[in-house]
């Protein structure tokens, strides 16, 4: 929520001063802004950031790179933040193992808000899995260590640790 | 570009609409419904749109946005803000509304009225802007987006309330345009919305964020879901302060029912049933999980919450499959089955498994009871005589029942099909549908002749079936399983049921022209749920013609739901005599046995019987199996997991936590609670425990056994932190004011330790009793509550503290592997985990225990034997228990010893396996 889009803040470079309300029993955030009625949700905001800082590339160049940018970000407000029970977060490894089997980001060859996104989003999740976990999702590990490197990214935020070599061989 | 849609589905309109609507080129794909989705992370009613670099969009909104930003629309704030809102609230919305349509043809006002919010929000937005579109004045991708979500469920803008002016004009201009309009013609025809509606049918119902609590599937629990940023509330301290200060007089009194247990007025009564093992084989794993241990630690957890408890299961033992077996081994059925019926009492014993009452169906009064369902059904006219085709053996002279029969499926064409079920696909069968059957007795080809038999009229019943599932189902806790089974079964429509076979073993049909048949096993084995509950008490009409009084909870694995959902409540509503029904049903998925299937014919897997030759203590099994209970899916077995499992979980976090509670009251406090003066910290902490403790209760009141005990690990591991913290093994050698904090510390850790023997018991019964023993723990404190309170006060003595658990090595556990045949998943047919596994009649069990002298496995198996006994006189010596007893423990450990150093010196050739431990 709102506490992400601070730390989005600060990686895009941004004054601080934007005031963060939540809403509803989801507790979506809210800018709220000097004229107008204010931004709710966050990847409507988080976009928004992305414009003010000049950083377009970050929401993708083309019109391709924008639709995936785009579903990536709904994946992670709908599902990511959705249901968390540990089925729900399996299923989202597991999806996100399969997508980034053959990626270098979510978004394929370049670095967009919804790494960042996804980033926080998961880093609860990453924090908690067990070696052997880490294993069986191995492209979603060796994507989020590649993330938390990103200069920037991961800020105060705990650094999670992946083993390079593999443990169990005989993973299922 | 290729756009892939369904039929039907309704996220496909919006897209069809945003294609059109700018203009974009692409060529439709019309896929089923049915058909493979293209990304795995699509739905299969979900469209998808393939571009030409490769790429797949699977999000509805966000092909949408791609056509607009393909024309050059780039999207705006606004719209960002109306496709995230749409996404996360409007949708989720939309799709229950269409299900409550569909599924429970709710008429449109209703399924509107869920609506409301939302609608008015969209509403006030476009009113506030006094624009004509919802982000501007031209339509935009917000606009179809919004639009096609809503207009499944509504379809017109007359089923809008007419307050609501504004959205009704937006509505209707949307509804007009072209390529909107186009859309709903080519997705919503009747004939594709019946097939969504039929899709929709086999889904679980889509939950709301909003709606919780109630489902006994796995959902976040708060404290999961925000781990320890969950911030406590002021109330929740001071009150969890309060709780803990009142000490053992906050404490439900204990209670305990009176021999034979019987219903009480005022009491709740719960009746706890697993489903009846068949007994002509011995349970595996999967089994136990399934209804045995399930039921035990959820009747346990009912005691401890001084429930009026009675645990009734026996041995299943009628039926074409006993005689089968019998008739291989050269026994009669009731030989069998008293053979049997033994193994598995003593296997039940050794998982520590609390019934009231282990019976078995061959009993005069279940020859009693089922005869007297059978006349009241017959008196009620819900049964129909019917001439059947069946399956005549000539050489053996017989009609040949389901089981005597064998052949090829004719729905999967598996080859080894019974006549009852296919094993493949898991198909009920009727044998004279079978392809290319065989007697089993002789091998010959039977012939199809006519013969008379009796069947159950479910189609007549299910008027009564109807209303009492929907007020089980609305007031009961089954599980989504069991509820989707039943469902999808009451769906495909209910047909008679055939309820009497030929043959001799089972309950003779007490009818002329009848009298050489006996029942149909399933229409009789339920009924040994009540004849089991008389042979333990002649009062058992208190509990089964009793619905008023007494809650009645099923366990099961997922394959016997039908069963006990509808053709045995059924019977009891035909037979309509006041009879007590079952209100919740708890049915698991299955447990996989490593990659493959426990299958005993070859000797894959563990079996109840060779659990305890492993060399692990019962509870170690009741607590793996416990925490990968298949709730909500299947889950697998894993030897190193188990390993992995035990040694974090079970010794560095549970026991770790236990054993330094009680050492530092021994070491630092001669074995005396010291006194304690609460923090803030510790104050917080009781708060934390508290939440953990309701969340424990929450779970196991519906019967979410696997997730509850998460809470009691996670107690432990608060427990752990909180002595890491404050260290309190440095503070005992400080000053004075630090020697008070250790006291605190340990006084607190200590207490915690003492709830958590009290949590622990239904999942690890010796255990907890170990621990009850170690801290001296009152028995009166033996009792669930919802807080947690000081009942270990300071002054209060604690006993010899040991350790609780012990790490298994890596060597042991491998070897335990290779001697179960894990990891070799060679054989991929699909064995369901039938309460009738089938009779391992082709190849006889492969002996696992009985191997020749000389074997490795032996002296496997004699080394882990000494280990345990080792460990065993180890810790008798640490409990200064009686020299005898000692002496005697002693001996039987040399006797091992010389039979090992036999079985070694026998063949010298052999390697001795690594297994022996240091220490």
């Amino acid at each position: 929520g709102a506490e992400e889009l601070a730390l989005l803040e600060k990686l895009l470079g941004l004054p601080k001063g934007n005031k963060y309300g939540v809403q509803g029993e989801r507790k979506v955030p809210v800018l709220q802004t000097n004229n107008g009625p204010g931004l709710t949700g966050l990847m409507t905001i988080a976009a928004h950031l992305v414009k003010q800082a000049k950083k377009d590339q970050l929401l993708g160049s083309t019109a391709e790179e924008k639709a995936v940018v785009q579903q990536w970000l709904e994946y992670r407000v709908t599902r990511v933040d959705g249901g968390s029970s540990k089925e729900d977060t399996r299923i989202i490894l597991k999806d996100l193992n399969i997508h980034l089997e053959d990626k270098v980001y979510l978004a394929g060859n370049i670095f967009t808000l919804a790494d960042i996104l996804m980033y926080y989003g998961l880093h609860h999740v990453m924090v908690d899995l067990t070696v052997q976990e880490k294993e069986k999702y191995l492209n979603v590990s060796r994507w989020f260590n590649h993330i938390q490197h990103y200069p920037g990214v991961r800020q105060h935020l705990s650094n999670v640790i992946f083993i390079k070599n593999r443990l169990f061989t005989n993973t299922h | 570009m290729r756009l892939r849609v369904a039929a039907g589905g309704p996220a496909a309109l919006k897209v069809l609409a945003a294609a059109g609507a700018a203009g974009a080129p692409v060529r439709l794909v019309w896929d089923g419904l049915l058909e493979r989705p293209l990304s795995p992370l699509s739905l299969p009613w979900m469209p998808t749109l393939e571009l030409d670099s490769g790429t797949v969009l699977f999000s509805p909104n966000a092909i949408c946005q791609f056509f607009f930003l393909a024309r050059g629309e780039d999207p705006t704030d606004l719209t960002n803000q109306w496709l995230e809102w749409e996404a996360t609230e409007l949708q989720p919305a939309a799709s229950a509304a269409l299900y409550a349509q569909l599924v429970h043809g709710k008429k449109g006002l209703e399924a509107v009225d869920a609506l409301g919010k939302l609608l008015a929000h969209i509403e006030q937005n476009l009113s506030r802007r006094g624009t004509a579109y919802l982000a501007g004045d031209t339509k935009s991708v917000a606009d179809v987006v919004v639009w096609g979500t809503l207009f499944p469920v509504l379809r017109d803008e007359t089923s809008l309330p007419s307050e609501l002016q504004v959205l009704r004009t937006w509505f209707q201009s949307m509804t007009l345009l072209e390529a909107c309009r186009k859309a709903a013609d080519s997705i919503l025809m009747p004939k594709a919305l019946l097939e969504f509606k039929s899709y929709l049918q086999k889904q679980p119902p889509p939950c709301l964020a909003t709606e919780s609590a109630t489902s006994n599937e796995p959902e976040p629990s708060p404290q999961e879901e925000e781990g320890s940023e969950h911030a406590l509330t002021e109330e929740e301290i001071t009150a969890a302060v309060d709780a803990w200060a009142c000490g053992v007089a906050a404490l439900p009194k204990l209670w305990q029912p009176q021999k034979p247990v019987l219903p009480v007025e005022g009491r709740r009564n719960v009746l706890i049933t697993s489903a009846l093992p068949y007994v002509n084989n011995v349970p595996h794993l999967g089994n136990i999980i399934g209804c045995v241990l399930s039921a035990d630690t959820f009747a346990r957890y009912c005691r401890l919450r001084n429930w009026n408890t009675l645990y009734v299961c026996g041995t299943d033992e009628y039926g074409t499959a006993t005689e089968t077996k019998a008739v291989e081994e050269g026994l009669t059925p009731q030989e069998i089955c008293n053979k049997y019926n033994a193994i598995h009492a003593d296997i039940y014993r050794w998982f520590n498994i609390s019934f009231d009452y282990f019976g078995r169906t061959t009993t005069p009064y279940q020859t009693t009871i089922a005869q007297d369902i059978f006349q009241r059904l017959l008196t009620h006219g819900f049964l129909q005589q019917d001439t059947v085709e069946q399956l005549r053996c000539e050489d053996c002279q017989r009609f040949l029942a389901d089981r005597f029969v064998e052949g090829t499926c004719p729905f999967c064409s598996y080859e080894e099909a019974r006549g009852d079920q296919c094993d493949k696909c898991g198909k009920l069968i009727n044998a004279v549908e079978l392809k290319n059957p065989q007697c089993k007795l002789c091998r010959g080809i039977p012939v199809v002749k006519p013969t008379q038999h009796l069947f159950l009229d479910l189609p007549k019943l299910e008027e009564r079936l109807a209303p009492w599932l929907e007020q089980s189902w609305a007031t009961g806790d089954w599980t989504a399983n069991a509820r989707y089974i039943t469902r999808s079964w009451i769906r495909d429509g209910l047909k008679p049921r055939c309820i009497t076979r030929d043959l001799k073993w089972g309950t003779p049909v007490p009818l002329d022209g009848f009298r050489d048949k006996v029942f149909y096993v399933w229409f009789d084995a339920p009924i040994g749920y009540l004849s089991i509950t008389a042979n333990y008490t002649d009062q058992w009409e208190r509990w089964w013609k009793n619905p008023q009084q007494v809650e009645l909870y099923n366990f099961m694995a997922k394959d016997n739901v039908p069963f006990h959902s509808v053709i045995f409540p059924c019977s009891l509503l035909g037979a309509d005599d006041n009879y007590t029904l079952v209100n919740h049903l708890i049915a698991t998925e299955y447990l996989n046995y490593e990659d493959g299937k426990f299958s005993k014919s070859r000797g894959v897997g563990v079996f109840g019987d060779m659990a305890k030759d492993t060399g692990i203590p019962a509870d170690i099994w009741r607590f793996y199996l416990l925490y990968l209970r298949p709730e909500g899916q299947d889950s697998a077995f894993s030897w190193s997991d188990l390993m992995l499992k035990n040694n974090s979980e079970l010794l560095n976090n549970l026991g770790n936590f236990i054993n330094r509670a009680g050492m530092f009251v021994c070491k630092f406090f001669g074995g005396t609670v010291p006194n304690m003066v609460l923090t803030p910290d510790d104050k917080r902490l009781l708060a934390r425990v508290t939440l953990e403790l309701r969340q424990y209760h929450q779970l196991l009141e519906k019967v979410r056994i696997r997730d509850a005990l998460r809470c009691i690990l996670s107690i432990s591991r608060h427990g752990n932190q909180y002595i890491q913290v404050n260290e309190p093994w440095k503070r005992i050698k400080g000053d004075e004011k630090d020697r008070q904090r250790a006291g605190t510390v340990t006084g607190v850790a200590v207490n915690m330790a003492s709830m958590l023997a009290v949590l622990l018991q239904p999942y690890m019964p010796g255990i907890s009793l170990a621990i009850q023993r170690q801290l001296c723990i009152p028995p009166d404190c033996f009792v669930l509550s919802h807080n947690f309170t000081c009942t270990l006060p300071p002054g209060h003595r604690v006993g010899t503290v040991s350790p609780l658990f012990q790490k298994l090595e890596n060597d042991q556990v491998e070897a335990l592997r290779k001697r179960f045949g894990g990891g070799q998943p060679e054989d991929l047919a699909v064995e369901p985990q039938a309460k009738q596994t089938p009779p391992a009649s082709e190849r006889p069990p492969a002996p696992v225990t009985l191997v020749a002298p000389g074997d490795p496995q032996l002296i496997q198996a004699l080394t882990e034997e000494v280990a345990k006994q080792g460990n065993h006189v180890r810790q008798l010596k640490a409990n200064k228990a009686e020299k005898a007893q000692v002496d005697m423990e002693v001996a039987k450990l040399l006797e091992l010893k010389k039979q090992l150093a036999l079985a070694e010196g026998k063949s010298p050739e052999v390697p001795v396996p690594k297994g022996k431990r240091k220490k």
